[in-house]
């Protein structure tokens, strides 16, 4: 099962708190994550990339295994550790403002 | 027996404030929303607990929240407001062509007649409509196509459609306003349009008198004499007497005719509202007095109302939707700052008090009155 941390914004829109689960994959991509987290959670659709292009919304950030994924390519393969589960894939607000 | 719902929409979240016809103690509920900016929320005239919220967020973008028990329970309903055909450009900033970018929904307006029919304005600056209850959203592109479009250009705070009246005795005839492009009218609901700004007289464009690139910030009409329009510009209070074809200034004693907000008396279509603000440099209130400006004969003679408001130190802003009235006699007058106060006037705007003190910015005012 695939771990994902939502922003506290995004926790309370998709009316969850804590960790989210989801299957996505094999192969598990940034992209089919995000499709995975969109399909569980349809009122995420829009507010983590743009609703037709899929870009990633300028002032949201993917972190996983302590690194930044922000800027990885949609079809590039997540590390084992979030496709198994043992770490969680983190979507983070950019720090901005009050 | 009657009541009054308040809602109030913040930089920080929706409140809901609820009190009796007497208007004087006030329930709080809030924040729905908590953290995200709540730009406008509107209940449908023919079913009070139809409620539409626009939620949005810098970072997360646009939602569209729904009530249909008048705010104890939302559900995300239609967020994506796409451009109707070939997305086209306006001017930017600096004067060169700019595409047409979708930011957030800053106005709501829920039909007269159906609960289900709602209109979106929108920035950057179009109107949509949904006749499903806000699942889904349709530009109406007659607005943006109508030629002058592409020379439309954002004041500071961005190129957004904020005012949306519809008439209440011709459901062919709507209006709506664009900062900073201006006012303009629709004879068939929608379809087509045509500006509406002979008379305005902006220094802060090239042509003072141009056919649009003013900056309106608020129009207002009172629901019996809907041929009657009141304009706050950014700066003169405007008045027309012909469904906009004209306008003429009614700023007459005003301390300063800048400001954001205008309303008409529930009962009293002479009698209007404005909050004075200093000017376009320092938005706060003259003298660090808050003070709401009353006429009873349509413009000219102004009478500021003091009671109950801050008359020493208060540098807060009223912005733009942040103004309402309720339909109870005598008429309730309410407004929000940007401090986090909502003013309330049980008798017309001879007294006030706050309903609530510390909320976060207040964007947007709306009242119901509760049967």
């Amino acid at each position: 099962m695939i771990r994902v941390v939502l922003p506290a914004h995004l926790r309370t829109l998709a009316r969850v708190s804590g960790e989210v689960e989801l299957q996505a994959g094999p192969p598990l991509t940034l992209a089919a994550l995000l499709d995975g987290l969109e399909t569980r959670y349809p009122v995420l659709r829009g507010t983590i990339r743009d609703s037709l292009t899929k870009k990633r919304r300028p002032m949201v950030r993917f972190f996983a295994c302590q690194e930044d994924w922000s800027h990885a390519a949609p079809d590039a393969l997540l590390p084992e550790a979030i496709s198994n589960g043992s770490e969680a894939f983190l979507v983070v607000g950019a720090i901005a403002g009050g | 027996m009657s009541g009054v719902r308040i809602l109030v929409g913040t930089r920080k979240g929706a409140f809901i404030l609820t009190s009796d016809a007497k208007r004087e103690r006030w329930n709080v509920d809030g924040p729905h929303f908590g953290g995200w900016e709540i730009y406008h929320l509107k209940g449908s005239p023919v079913d009070p607990d139809r409620l539409y919220a626009s939620q949005s967020s810098a970072w997360f973008g646009q939602q569209i929240q729904r009530s249909n028990d008048g705010g104890k329970t939302w559900e995300a309903v239609g967020k994506d407001f796409v451009y109707d055909g070939v997305t086209g450009t306006h001017q930017w900033y600096d004067g060169t062509p700019h595409p047409w970018e979708f930011k957030r929904v800053w106005h709501i307006e829920p039909s007269l007649t159906d609960p289900d029919l709602v209109y979106a304005g929108v920035e950057d600056a179009a109107l949509f409509r949904s006749s499903d209850g806000g699942q889904s959203w349709q530009e109406l592109p007659g607005l943006r196509g109508h030629g002058s479009g592409s020379s439309w250009m954002p004041g500071a705070g961005g190129m957004c459609l904020h005012t949306i009246l519809l008439d209440p005795r011709n459901a062919q005839r709507m209006y709506v306003a664009i900062s900073a492009a201006g006012a303009f009218r629709s004879d068939d609901a929608g379809k087509s349009w045509r500006p509406i700004n002979r008379g305005l007289h902006s220094q802060y464009i090239p042509n003072p008198t141009a056919e649009v690139g003013h900056c309106v910030h608020r129009l207002a009409m009172h629901r019996t004499r809907p041929e009657v329009l009141f304009m706050q510009k950014h700066w003169d209070v405007m008045r027309s007497d012909d469904a906009g074809d004209s306008w003429h200034e009614v700023s007459g004693n005003l301390p300063t005719d800048f400001g954001f907000v205008i309303d008409v008396h529930a009962h009293e279509p002479e009698t209007i509202y404005v909050v004075p603000i200093k000017s376009d440099s320092e938005h706060f209130p003259p003298d660090g007095k808050l003070r709401v400006y009353r006429s009873k004969r349509g413009g000219n003679e102004w009478e500021a109302l003091t009671n109950g408001l801050p008359q020493s130190d208060c540098y807060v802003n009223v912005l733009r939707d942040a103004m309402a009235v309720d339909t109870l006699d005598p008429c309730g007058v309410y407004f929000g700052t940007t401090g986090g106060q909502v003013y309330v006037s049980a008798n017309a705007g001879d007294n006030w008090s706050a309903a609530v003190r510390d909320l976060p910015p207040v964007l947007s005012v709306e009242v119901q009155t509760l049967s």
